[in-house]
Protein backbone atom coordinates (compact mmCIF):
# COMPACT_ATOMS: atom_id res chain seq x y z
CA UNK A 1 0.00 0.00 0.00
CA UNK A 2 1.84 3.15 -1.29
CA UNK A 3 1.49 5.49 2.03
CA UNK A 4 -1.20 8.89 1.02
CA UNK A 5 2.41 11.27 2.15
CA UNK A 6 4.57 10.53 0.16
CA UNK A 7 2.69 11.14 -3.13
CA UNK A 8 0.59 14.31 -2.03
CA UNK A 9 1.93 17.34 -3.94
CA UNK A 10 5.08 18.86 -2.09
CA UNK A 11 4.25 22.07 -0.73
CA UNK A 12 7.94 23.73 -1.02
CA UNK A 13 9.86 23.96 -4.29
CA UNK A 14 11.65 20.71 -4.30
CA UNK A 15 11.25 18.37 -7.60
CA UNK A 16 10.52 15.16 -7.55
CA UNK A 17 12.35 13.00 -9.53
CA UNK A 18 11.46 8.88 -10.14
CA UNK A 19 14.52 7.08 -11.14
CA UNK A 20 14.59 3.87 -12.75
CA UNK A 21 14.98 1.91 -9.32
CA UNK A 22 11.58 3.30 -8.31
CA UNK A 23 12.43 5.96 -5.95
CA UNK A 24 11.44 9.25 -6.23
CA UNK A 25 14.64 11.64 -5.57
CA UNK A 26 13.88 15.18 -4.61
CA UNK A 27 16.19 18.31 -6.01
CA UNK A 28 15.95 21.53 -4.54
CA UNK A 29 16.85 24.05 -6.81
CA UNK A 30 18.87 27.08 -6.10
CA UNK A 31 17.85 30.14 -6.81
CA UNK A 32 18.91 33.36 -7.94
CA UNK A 33 20.72 34.94 -4.96
CA UNK A 34 23.46 31.97 -4.56
CA UNK A 35 23.46 31.42 -8.32
CA UNK A 36 24.87 34.88 -8.40
CA UNK A 37 27.07 34.29 -5.51
CA UNK A 38 28.99 31.58 -6.74
CA UNK A 39 29.16 33.16 -9.93
CA UNK A 40 30.63 35.65 -8.32
CA UNK A 41 32.97 33.63 -6.66
CA UNK A 42 33.77 31.89 -10.27
CA UNK A 43 34.44 35.68 -11.65
CA UNK A 44 37.07 36.82 -9.24
CA UNK A 45 38.83 33.63 -9.47
CA UNK A 46 39.33 33.53 -13.31
CA UNK A 47 40.14 37.36 -12.70
CA UNK A 48 42.98 36.38 -10.56
CA UNK A 49 43.98 33.99 -12.94
CA UNK A 50 44.37 35.66 -15.90
CA UNK A 51 46.17 38.40 -13.44
CA UNK A 52 48.57 35.98 -12.76
CA UNK A 53 48.90 34.58 -16.45
CA UNK A 54 49.29 37.95 -17.86
CA UNK A 55 52.33 39.13 -15.65
CA UNK A 56 53.98 35.77 -15.71
CA UNK A 57 53.76 35.43 -19.57
CA UNK A 58 54.21 39.24 -20.36
CA UNK A 59 57.80 38.28 -19.83
CA UNK A 60 57.85 35.60 -22.16
CA UNK A 61 57.11 38.18 -25.34
CA UNK A 62 54.76 37.58 -28.73
CA UNK A 63 55.21 33.73 -27.65
CA UNK A 64 53.79 34.18 -24.22
CA UNK A 65 51.42 36.64 -25.94
CA UNK A 66 49.92 33.80 -28.26
CA UNK A 67 49.79 31.51 -25.33
CA UNK A 68 48.09 34.12 -23.18
CA UNK A 69 45.36 34.58 -25.94
CA UNK A 70 44.93 30.95 -25.91
CA UNK A 71 44.78 30.58 -22.23
CA UNK A 72 42.38 33.59 -22.37
CA UNK A 73 40.01 31.81 -24.98
CA UNK A 74 40.41 28.64 -22.04
CA UNK A 75 39.71 30.49 -19.39
CA UNK A 76 36.88 32.53 -20.82
CA UNK A 77 34.98 29.64 -22.43
CA UNK A 78 36.15 26.62 -20.88
CA UNK A 79 36.43 27.28 -17.17
CA UNK A 80 32.85 26.80 -16.12
CA UNK A 81 32.15 23.33 -18.54
CA UNK A 82 35.73 21.76 -17.39
CA UNK A 83 34.66 22.27 -14.08
CA UNK A 84 30.93 21.02 -14.17
CA UNK A 85 31.91 17.99 -16.35
CA UNK A 86 35.52 17.02 -14.41
CA UNK A 87 34.44 17.85 -10.85
CA UNK A 88 30.93 16.48 -10.48
CA UNK A 89 28.94 19.28 -11.94
CA UNK A 90 30.73 21.82 -9.61
CA UNK A 91 32.44 24.94 -9.83
CA UNK A 92 34.79 26.21 -7.49
CA UNK A 93 31.93 28.89 -6.66
CA UNK A 94 29.65 26.43 -6.76
CA UNK A 95 31.18 24.33 -4.71
CA UNK A 96 31.39 27.15 -2.56
CA UNK A 97 27.80 27.79 -1.87
CA UNK A 98 26.74 24.08 -1.71
CA UNK A 99 25.40 24.07 -5.14
CA UNK A 100 25.50 21.78 -8.34
CA UNK A 101 24.80 20.82 -11.65
CA UNK A 102 22.54 18.25 -13.07
CA UNK A 103 20.46 17.14 -15.60
CA UNK A 104 16.52 17.82 -15.21
CA UNK A 105 15.93 14.31 -14.63
CA UNK A 106 18.51 14.65 -11.47
CA UNK A 107 21.80 12.70 -13.36
CA UNK A 108 24.96 14.22 -13.72
CA UNK A 109 26.02 17.00 -16.06
CA UNK A 110 27.34 15.49 -19.25
CA UNK A 111 29.60 17.58 -21.85
CA UNK A 112 27.16 18.33 -24.52
CA UNK A 113 24.81 19.70 -21.93
CA UNK A 114 27.30 21.66 -20.15
CA UNK A 115 28.61 23.07 -23.43
CA UNK A 116 25.47 24.22 -24.12
CA UNK A 117 24.38 26.00 -20.45
CA UNK A 118 27.88 27.96 -21.12
CA UNK A 119 27.93 28.69 -24.53
CA UNK A 120 23.86 30.37 -24.27
CA UNK A 121 25.39 32.17 -20.80
CA UNK A 122 26.25 35.23 -24.01
CA UNK A 123 22.59 35.63 -23.98
CA UNK A 124 21.82 35.17 -20.41
CA UNK A 125 24.09 38.13 -20.09
CA UNK A 126 22.42 40.66 -22.58
CA UNK A 127 21.57 43.53 -22.75
CA UNK A 128 23.77 44.07 -19.96
CA UNK A 129 24.88 42.10 -16.35
CA UNK A 130 22.48 38.76 -16.69
CA UNK A 131 19.33 40.83 -17.34
CA UNK A 132 17.68 37.89 -19.52
CA UNK A 133 18.99 35.52 -17.34
CA UNK A 134 17.81 36.92 -13.76
CA UNK A 135 14.56 37.23 -15.14
CA UNK A 136 14.04 34.14 -16.45
CA UNK A 137 15.56 32.75 -13.22
CA UNK A 138 12.92 34.98 -11.27
CA UNK A 139 10.61 33.50 -13.77
CA UNK A 140 10.91 30.01 -13.54
CA UNK A 141 9.77 27.28 -10.90
CA UNK A 142 13.20 25.85 -10.58
CA UNK A 143 14.85 28.96 -10.90
CA UNK A 144 16.50 28.14 -14.55
CA UNK A 145 18.18 30.75 -16.83
CA UNK A 146 17.46 30.97 -20.57
CA UNK A 147 20.94 28.14 -20.63
CA UNK A 148 19.54 25.87 -18.43
CA UNK A 149 15.98 25.65 -20.38
CA UNK A 150 17.48 24.85 -23.59
CA UNK A 151 20.27 22.61 -21.69
CA UNK A 152 17.76 20.87 -19.99
CA UNK A 153 20.27 21.29 -16.87
CA UNK A 154 19.42 22.76 -13.10
CA UNK A 155 21.46 23.97 -10.72
CA UNK A 156 20.74 22.28 -7.28
CA UNK A 157 21.58 22.66 -3.21
CA UNK A 158 24.16 19.80 -2.23
CA UNK A 159 22.35 18.26 0.93
CA UNK A 160 24.79 18.04 3.49
CA UNK A 161 24.33 15.17 5.64
CA UNK A 162 22.26 15.93 8.85
CA UNK A 163 22.87 14.88 12.43
CA UNK A 164 20.31 12.08 14.05
CA UNK A 165 18.97 13.22 16.31
CA UNK A 166 18.59 11.27 19.84
CA UNK A 167 15.18 10.78 21.01
CA UNK A 168 14.11 12.40 24.33
CA UNK A 169 14.65 9.62 27.31
CA UNK A 170 10.94 8.02 28.05
CA UNK A 171 9.40 4.65 28.89
CA UNK A 172 8.06 3.28 25.53
CA UNK A 173 4.14 3.56 25.36
CA UNK A 174 1.33 1.20 23.24
CA UNK A 175 -0.56 4.05 21.91
CA UNK A 176 -4.20 4.20 23.53
CA UNK A 177 -5.71 4.42 19.83
CA UNK A 178 -5.17 2.94 16.59
CA UNK A 179 -2.85 5.26 14.54
CA UNK A 180 -2.80 5.46 10.54
CA UNK A 181 0.38 5.80 9.36
CA UNK A 182 0.40 9.84 8.50
CA UNK A 183 -0.50 9.97 12.21
CA UNK A 184 2.36 7.65 13.68
CA UNK A 185 4.98 9.78 11.45
CA UNK A 186 3.61 12.77 12.79
CA UNK A 187 4.31 11.71 16.71
CA UNK A 188 8.09 10.27 15.38
CA UNK A 189 9.12 13.37 14.06
CA UNK A 190 7.72 15.22 16.97
CA UNK A 191 9.66 13.12 19.10
CA UNK A 192 12.72 13.75 16.32
CA UNK A 193 12.28 17.61 16.13
CA UNK A 194 12.16 17.96 20.22
CA UNK A 195 15.40 19.32 20.56
CA UNK A 196 14.82 22.27 17.78
CA UNK A 197 11.42 23.05 19.76
CA UNK A 198 11.39 25.57 22.87
CA UNK A 199 10.02 23.66 25.95
CA UNK A 200 7.17 25.98 26.20
CA UNK A 201 6.25 25.28 22.04
CA UNK A 202 6.50 21.32 22.98
CA UNK A 203 3.87 21.71 25.64
CA UNK A 204 1.88 23.91 23.46
CA UNK A 205 1.69 21.04 20.72
CA UNK A 206 1.49 18.01 22.90
CA UNK A 207 -1.57 19.79 24.52
CA UNK A 208 -3.62 19.50 21.48
CA UNK A 209 -3.63 15.86 21.42
CA UNK A 210 -4.19 14.94 25.21
CA UNK A 211 -7.57 14.47 24.88
CA UNK A 212 -7.38 11.81 21.86
CA UNK A 213 -4.60 10.37 23.46
CA UNK A 214 -6.72 9.72 27.24
CA UNK A 215 -3.81 11.72 28.89
CA UNK A 216 -3.85 15.34 31.10
CA UNK A 217 -2.23 18.19 28.65
CA UNK A 218 0.64 18.05 31.22
CA UNK A 219 1.41 14.70 30.63
CA UNK A 220 0.95 14.58 26.60
CA UNK A 221 4.44 15.49 25.81
CA UNK A 222 5.91 12.67 27.85
CA UNK A 223 3.01 10.01 26.21
CA UNK A 224 3.79 11.40 22.74
CA UNK A 225 7.58 10.67 23.65
CA UNK A 226 6.64 7.39 24.66
CA UNK A 227 4.62 6.10 21.61
CA UNK A 228 7.24 7.58 19.22
CA UNK A 229 9.60 5.21 20.90
CA UNK A 230 7.30 2.32 20.92
CA UNK A 231 6.91 2.60 17.19
CA UNK A 232 10.41 2.79 16.47
CA UNK A 233 10.91 0.28 18.52
CA UNK A 234 14.15 1.63 20.17
CA UNK A 235 14.53 0.48 23.85
CA UNK B 1 9.54 -4.48 11.47
CA UNK B 2 10.13 -1.80 13.34
CA UNK B 3 12.39 0.69 12.57
CA UNK B 4 15.21 0.20 15.23
CA UNK B 5 15.28 -3.49 14.15
CA UNK B 6 15.08 -2.14 9.95
CA UNK B 7 18.18 0.25 11.12
CA UNK B 8 20.15 -2.18 13.02
CA UNK B 9 20.17 -5.13 9.94
CA UNK B 10 21.13 -2.72 7.33
CA UNK B 11 23.11 0.17 9.06
CA UNK B 12 26.48 -2.03 7.73
CA UNK B 13 25.39 -1.83 4.34
CA UNK B 14 24.72 2.09 5.23
CA UNK B 15 28.06 2.40 6.11
CA UNK B 16 29.98 0.52 3.55
CA UNK B 17 28.40 2.38 0.92
CA UNK B 18 28.78 5.90 2.64
CA UNK B 19 32.16 5.28 2.52
CA UNK B 20 32.47 3.87 -1.58
CA UNK B 21 30.50 7.74 -1.94
CA UNK B 22 33.47 8.97 0.02
CA UNK B 23 35.83 8.27 -2.20
CA UNK B 24 33.94 8.09 -5.62
CA UNK B 25 33.05 11.74 -4.72
CA UNK B 26 36.48 12.60 -4.53
CA UNK B 27 37.53 11.52 -7.63
CA UNK B 28 39.67 8.20 -5.99
CA UNK B 29 38.57 4.83 -7.84
CA UNK B 30 37.54 1.64 -5.87
CA UNK B 31 39.24 -1.67 -5.63
CA UNK B 32 37.96 -4.27 -7.92
CA UNK B 33 35.46 -6.17 -5.15
CA UNK B 34 33.41 -3.16 -4.10
CA UNK B 35 33.47 -1.69 -7.71
CA UNK B 36 31.60 -4.97 -9.10
CA UNK B 37 28.99 -4.63 -5.40
CA UNK B 38 28.37 -1.07 -6.04
CA UNK B 39 25.40 -0.93 -8.46
CA UNK B 40 23.71 -4.06 -6.15
CA UNK B 41 24.47 -2.04 -3.03
CA UNK B 42 22.67 1.13 -4.45
CA UNK B 43 19.57 -1.03 -5.57
CA UNK B 44 19.29 -2.40 -1.99
CA UNK B 45 19.63 1.39 -0.55
CA UNK B 46 16.80 2.23 -3.09
CA UNK B 47 14.58 -0.96 -2.04
CA UNK B 48 15.45 0.02 1.79
CA UNK B 49 14.04 3.82 1.32
CA UNK B 50 10.66 2.88 -0.32
CA UNK B 51 10.05 0.31 2.22
CA UNK B 52 11.26 2.92 4.76
CA UNK B 53 8.78 5.22 3.17
CA UNK B 54 5.82 3.12 2.90
CA UNK B 55 6.44 1.64 6.48
CA UNK B 56 6.14 4.82 8.04
CA UNK B 57 9.45 5.03 9.53
CA UNK B 58 11.01 8.36 10.84
CA UNK B 59 11.06 11.26 8.58
CA UNK B 60 14.84 11.59 9.69
CA UNK B 61 16.03 8.03 8.81
CA UNK B 62 14.23 8.52 5.59
CA UNK B 63 16.14 11.68 5.13
CA UNK B 64 19.10 9.87 5.56
CA UNK B 65 18.49 7.41 3.12
CA UNK B 66 17.13 9.47 0.62
CA UNK B 67 20.05 11.87 0.12
CA UNK B 68 22.52 8.14 0.05
CA UNK B 69 20.17 7.37 -2.91
CA UNK B 70 21.09 11.10 -4.17
CA UNK B 71 24.42 10.66 -3.93
CA UNK B 72 24.49 6.86 -5.12
CA UNK B 73 22.24 7.67 -8.24
CA UNK B 74 24.93 11.23 -8.64
CA UNK B 75 27.41 7.84 -9.29
CA UNK B 76 26.01 5.24 -11.23
CA UNK B 77 24.64 7.60 -13.83
CA UNK B 78 27.81 9.70 -14.67
CA UNK B 79 29.52 9.49 -17.81
CA UNK B 80 32.28 7.38 -17.44
CA UNK B 81 33.29 6.88 -21.26
CA UNK B 82 36.89 8.45 -22.20
CA UNK B 83 36.80 11.80 -23.81
CA UNK B 84 39.66 10.75 -26.31
CA UNK B 85 37.56 7.98 -28.01
CA UNK B 86 34.24 10.25 -27.98
CA UNK B 87 36.00 12.98 -29.91
CA UNK B 88 37.47 10.44 -31.92
CA UNK B 89 34.66 8.60 -33.17
CA UNK B 90 33.04 12.27 -33.08
CA UNK B 91 35.75 13.68 -35.62
CA UNK B 92 35.87 10.44 -38.03
CA UNK B 93 32.02 10.07 -38.92
CA UNK B 94 29.74 11.47 -36.06
CA UNK B 95 30.22 15.32 -37.42
CA UNK B 96 29.32 14.39 -40.52
CA UNK B 97 26.62 12.78 -40.00
CA UNK B 98 25.22 15.31 -37.61
CA UNK B 99 25.78 17.84 -40.69
CA UNK B 100 24.20 16.04 -43.36
CA UNK B 101 20.87 15.59 -40.42
CA UNK B 102 20.74 19.34 -40.32
CA UNK B 103 21.46 19.73 -43.81
CA UNK B 104 18.31 22.82 -44.42
CA UNK B 105 19.78 24.55 -41.29
CA UNK B 106 23.25 24.99 -43.35
CA UNK B 107 21.47 25.50 -46.73
CA UNK B 108 19.40 28.33 -45.31
CA UNK B 109 22.77 29.79 -43.02
CA UNK B 110 25.07 29.59 -46.00
CA UNK B 111 22.65 31.16 -48.59
CA UNK B 112 22.79 34.23 -45.97
CA UNK B 113 26.54 34.10 -45.34
CA UNK B 114 27.73 34.03 -48.80
CA UNK B 115 24.88 35.21 -50.70
CA UNK B 116 25.33 38.54 -48.37
CA UNK B 117 29.35 38.25 -48.91
CA UNK B 118 29.45 37.67 -52.85
CA UNK B 119 26.62 40.71 -53.58
CA UNK B 120 28.36 43.03 -50.87
CA UNK B 121 31.77 42.00 -52.64
CA UNK B 122 30.02 42.99 -56.04
CA UNK B 123 28.77 45.72 -54.92
CA UNK B 124 31.93 47.67 -53.55
CA UNK B 125 33.97 46.66 -56.88
CA UNK B 126 31.16 47.65 -59.33
CA UNK B 127 30.93 51.43 -56.59
CA UNK B 128 34.47 51.71 -54.88
CA UNK B 129 33.22 54.19 -52.88
CA UNK B 130 30.16 51.92 -50.96
CA UNK B 131 33.39 50.78 -48.77
CA UNK B 132 33.01 53.81 -46.73
CA UNK B 133 29.47 52.95 -45.81
CA UNK B 134 30.00 49.32 -44.40
CA UNK B 135 33.49 50.01 -42.35
CA UNK B 136 35.06 53.14 -41.12
CA UNK B 137 37.85 54.15 -43.13
CA UNK B 138 40.62 53.95 -41.09
CA UNK B 139 40.14 50.26 -41.17
CA UNK B 140 39.85 50.23 -44.70
CA UNK B 141 43.38 51.70 -44.87
CA UNK B 142 44.63 49.04 -42.10
CA UNK B 143 43.42 46.69 -44.40
CA UNK B 144 44.70 47.91 -47.63
CA UNK B 145 48.02 47.91 -45.51
CA UNK B 146 47.44 44.48 -44.63
CA UNK B 147 47.30 43.06 -48.00
CA UNK B 148 50.04 45.59 -49.39
CA UNK B 149 51.47 43.29 -52.48
CA UNK B 150 54.79 44.27 -51.42
CA UNK B 151 55.05 43.59 -47.77
CA UNK B 152 56.86 40.46 -46.84
CA UNK B 153 54.11 38.59 -44.13
CA UNK B 154 50.73 38.70 -44.78
CA UNK B 155 47.15 39.06 -42.28
CA UNK B 156 47.45 41.43 -39.38
CA UNK B 157 50.74 42.81 -38.19
CA UNK B 158 52.13 42.36 -41.29
CA UNK B 159 55.34 43.41 -39.67
CA UNK B 160 56.57 39.90 -38.30
CA UNK B 161 58.80 36.98 -37.94
CA UNK B 162 58.01 33.62 -37.36
CA UNK B 163 57.53 34.05 -33.70
CA UNK B 164 54.77 36.07 -34.28
CA UNK B 165 53.24 32.97 -36.06
CA UNK B 166 52.32 31.81 -31.96
CA UNK B 167 50.67 35.40 -31.20
CA UNK B 168 48.82 35.22 -34.42
CA UNK B 169 47.68 32.03 -33.57
CA UNK B 170 46.63 32.27 -30.18
CA UNK B 171 44.31 35.73 -31.64
CA UNK B 172 42.81 33.94 -34.15
CA UNK B 173 41.49 31.35 -32.31
CA UNK B 174 39.96 33.98 -29.32
CA UNK B 175 38.42 36.12 -31.78
CA UNK B 176 37.47 33.76 -34.43
CA UNK B 177 35.98 31.25 -31.84
CA UNK B 178 34.64 33.60 -29.83
CA UNK B 179 32.22 34.82 -33.29
CA UNK B 180 31.06 31.74 -34.19
CA UNK B 181 29.91 31.24 -30.09
CA UNK B 182 28.01 34.33 -30.23
CA UNK B 183 26.49 33.47 -34.04
CA UNK B 184 25.40 30.54 -32.25
CA UNK B 185 23.87 31.46 -28.99
CA UNK B 186 21.90 34.44 -30.16
CA UNK B 187 19.48 32.18 -31.67
CA UNK B 188 18.37 31.93 -28.78
CA UNK B 189 16.71 35.40 -29.91
CA UNK B 190 14.49 33.56 -31.66
CA UNK B 191 16.95 33.16 -34.43
CA UNK B 192 16.97 37.19 -34.38
CA UNK B 193 21.22 37.55 -33.50
CA UNK B 194 21.91 34.94 -35.57
CA UNK B 195 20.81 36.38 -38.83
CA UNK B 196 22.45 40.01 -37.43
CA UNK B 197 25.99 38.01 -37.00
CA UNK B 198 25.71 36.30 -40.25
CA UNK B 199 24.53 39.18 -42.39
CA UNK B 200 27.38 41.25 -40.16
CA UNK B 201 30.01 39.21 -41.07
CA UNK B 202 29.08 38.20 -44.48
CA UNK B 203 28.64 42.24 -45.80
CA UNK B 204 31.96 42.69 -43.88
CA UNK B 205 34.28 40.43 -45.29
CA UNK B 206 32.15 40.98 -48.91
CA UNK B 207 33.16 44.57 -48.41
CA UNK B 208 36.67 43.77 -47.76
CA UNK B 209 37.23 41.41 -50.19
CA UNK B 210 35.22 43.81 -53.15
CA UNK B 211 37.43 46.78 -52.14
CA UNK B 212 40.76 44.98 -51.93
CA UNK B 213 40.18 43.29 -55.18
CA UNK B 214 39.18 46.69 -56.89
CA UNK B 215 42.17 48.29 -56.26
CA UNK B 216 44.66 45.52 -57.73
CA UNK B 217 45.40 43.61 -54.25
CA UNK B 218 43.59 40.85 -55.21
CA UNK B 219 46.57 38.76 -55.26
CA UNK B 220 47.90 38.82 -52.19
CA UNK B 221 43.95 38.98 -50.43
CA UNK B 222 42.53 36.02 -52.32
CA UNK B 223 45.99 33.99 -52.04
CA UNK B 224 45.86 34.54 -48.15
CA UNK B 225 42.33 33.92 -47.90
CA UNK B 226 41.60 30.62 -49.58
CA UNK B 227 43.43 28.46 -47.69
CA UNK B 228 42.08 28.85 -43.84
CA UNK B 229 38.84 30.03 -45.71
CA UNK B 230 37.80 26.53 -45.79
CA UNK B 231 37.67 25.96 -42.03
CA UNK B 232 36.67 29.20 -41.27
CA UNK B 233 34.03 29.92 -43.53
CA UNK B 234 32.29 26.70 -43.28
CA UNK B 235 32.62 26.86 -39.44
CA UNK B 236 30.50 30.19 -39.17
CA UNK B 237 27.93 28.88 -41.23
CA UNK B 238 27.55 25.76 -39.23
CA UNK B 239 27.62 27.88 -36.17
CA UNK B 240 24.95 29.88 -38.14
CA UNK B 241 22.99 26.53 -38.84
CA UNK B 242 23.10 25.54 -35.11
CA UNK B 243 21.74 28.97 -34.08
CA UNK B 244 18.75 28.83 -36.63
CA UNK B 245 17.81 25.62 -35.53
CA UNK B 246 17.89 27.11 -31.75
CA UNK B 247 15.46 30.08 -33.23
CA UNK B 248 13.12 27.61 -35.45
CA UNK B 249 13.04 25.63 -32.04
CA UNK B 250 10.91 28.42 -31.00
CA UNK B 251 9.01 29.98 -33.43
CA UNK B 252 7.85 27.15 -35.02
CA UNK B 253 7.88 24.03 -31.92
CA UNK B 254 5.48 22.01 -33.73
CA UNK B 255 3.62 19.48 -31.37
CA UNK B 256 5.88 19.92 -28.89
CA UNK B 257 6.22 22.80 -26.58
CA UNK B 258 8.31 25.35 -26.75
CA UNK B 259 10.69 24.10 -23.78
CA UNK B 260 11.11 20.67 -25.04
CA UNK B 261 11.66 21.92 -28.68
CA UNK B 262 14.18 23.51 -27.83
CA UNK B 263 16.17 21.27 -25.69
CA UNK B 264 15.87 18.79 -28.83
CA UNK B 265 17.04 21.25 -30.77
CA UNK B 266 19.86 22.29 -28.44
CA UNK B 267 21.18 18.69 -28.34
CA UNK B 268 21.34 18.37 -32.16
CA UNK B 269 22.49 21.92 -32.50
CA UNK B 270 25.32 21.60 -30.47
CA UNK B 271 27.44 19.00 -31.82
CA UNK B 272 27.38 21.43 -35.08
CA UNK B 273 29.37 24.03 -32.47
CA UNK B 274 31.71 21.60 -31.27
CA UNK B 275 32.52 20.68 -34.75
CA UNK B 276 32.44 24.08 -35.87
CA UNK B 277 35.23 24.41 -32.84
CA UNK B 278 37.79 21.84 -34.33
CA UNK B 279 37.13 23.31 -37.85
CA UNK B 280 38.44 27.05 -36.06
CA UNK B 281 41.43 25.20 -34.55
CA UNK B 282 42.24 23.87 -37.65
CA UNK B 283 41.65 27.37 -39.60
CA UNK B 284 43.50 29.19 -36.77
CA UNK B 285 46.56 27.05 -36.91
CA UNK B 286 46.49 27.53 -41.29
CA UNK B 287 45.83 31.16 -40.79
CA UNK B 288 49.12 31.80 -38.76
CA UNK B 289 51.14 29.68 -39.86
CA UNK B 290 50.78 28.75 -43.78
CA UNK B 291 48.08 31.37 -45.03
CA UNK B 292 50.99 34.46 -43.75
CA UNK B 293 53.76 33.06 -45.77
CA UNK B 294 54.77 34.84 -48.99
CA UNK B 295 55.59 32.43 -51.60
CA UNK B 296 57.68 33.35 -54.86
CA UNK B 297 53.84 32.93 -57.15
CA UNK B 298 50.55 32.27 -55.42
CA UNK B 299 49.63 29.68 -57.66
CA UNK B 300 50.28 27.01 -55.00
CA UNK B 301 48.67 29.11 -52.54
CA UNK B 302 45.39 28.31 -54.82
CA UNK B 303 46.05 24.43 -55.33
CA UNK B 304 46.39 24.12 -51.63
CA UNK B 305 43.91 26.34 -50.92
CA UNK B 306 41.46 24.67 -53.48
CA UNK B 307 42.39 20.95 -52.10
CA UNK B 308 41.10 22.10 -48.88
CA UNK B 309 38.09 23.31 -49.63
CA UNK B 310 37.40 19.80 -51.75
CA UNK B 311 38.84 17.71 -48.49
CA UNK B 312 36.20 19.72 -46.23
CA UNK B 313 33.32 19.18 -48.94
CA UNK B 314 34.65 15.42 -49.63
CA UNK B 315 34.31 14.87 -45.75
CA UNK B 316 30.70 16.02 -45.42
CA UNK B 317 29.86 14.62 -48.18
CA UNK B 318 31.54 11.07 -46.87
CA UNK B 319 32.50 10.62 -43.69
CA UNK B 320 30.97 8.69 -41.67
CA UNK B 321 28.43 6.72 -44.43
CA UNK B 322 29.52 3.33 -42.94
CA UNK B 323 27.83 3.20 -38.98
CA UNK B 324 29.83 0.91 -37.62
CA UNK B 325 33.31 2.61 -38.67
CA UNK B 326 32.48 5.61 -36.39
CA UNK B 327 31.67 3.60 -33.38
Amino acid sequence: MLPTLARSPLLDNRLRVETPEGVDLLLRPAGLVPRALAFAVDLAIRGAILLALFISLGLLGKFGMGLGALLLFLVQWWYMVLFEVLNQGRTPGKHWLGLRVVHDDGTPVGWASSLTRNLLRFVDLLPFGYFLGALSCLGHPAFKRLGDIAAGTLVVYQEKPAERPALAPAEPVAPPVGLSLDEQRALISFAERQASLSPDRRRELAAILAEPLATTPEDAERTIQGIARALMGAT
Amino acid sequence: MKQAEFERQHQQLWLALTTQLDLLERGRPLDEPSLDAFPSAYRQLCQHLALAESRGYSGQLIDQLHQLALRGHQQLYRHHSTLLGRLLGFITGGFARSVREQWRYLLAASLLFYGSLLGMAALVYAFPDLVYSILPPDQVAQMEQMYDPDASRLGRFAERGAGDDWLMFGYYVMNNIGIAFQTFASGLLFGLGTLFFLLFNGLTIGAVAGHLSGIGYHLPFWSFVIGHGAFELTAITLAGAAGLRLGVALLAPGRMTRGDALRQSARQAIRLVAGAIVLLLIAAFVEAYWSSMTLSSPTIKFIVGALLWLFVAAYFSFAGRSRHAAD
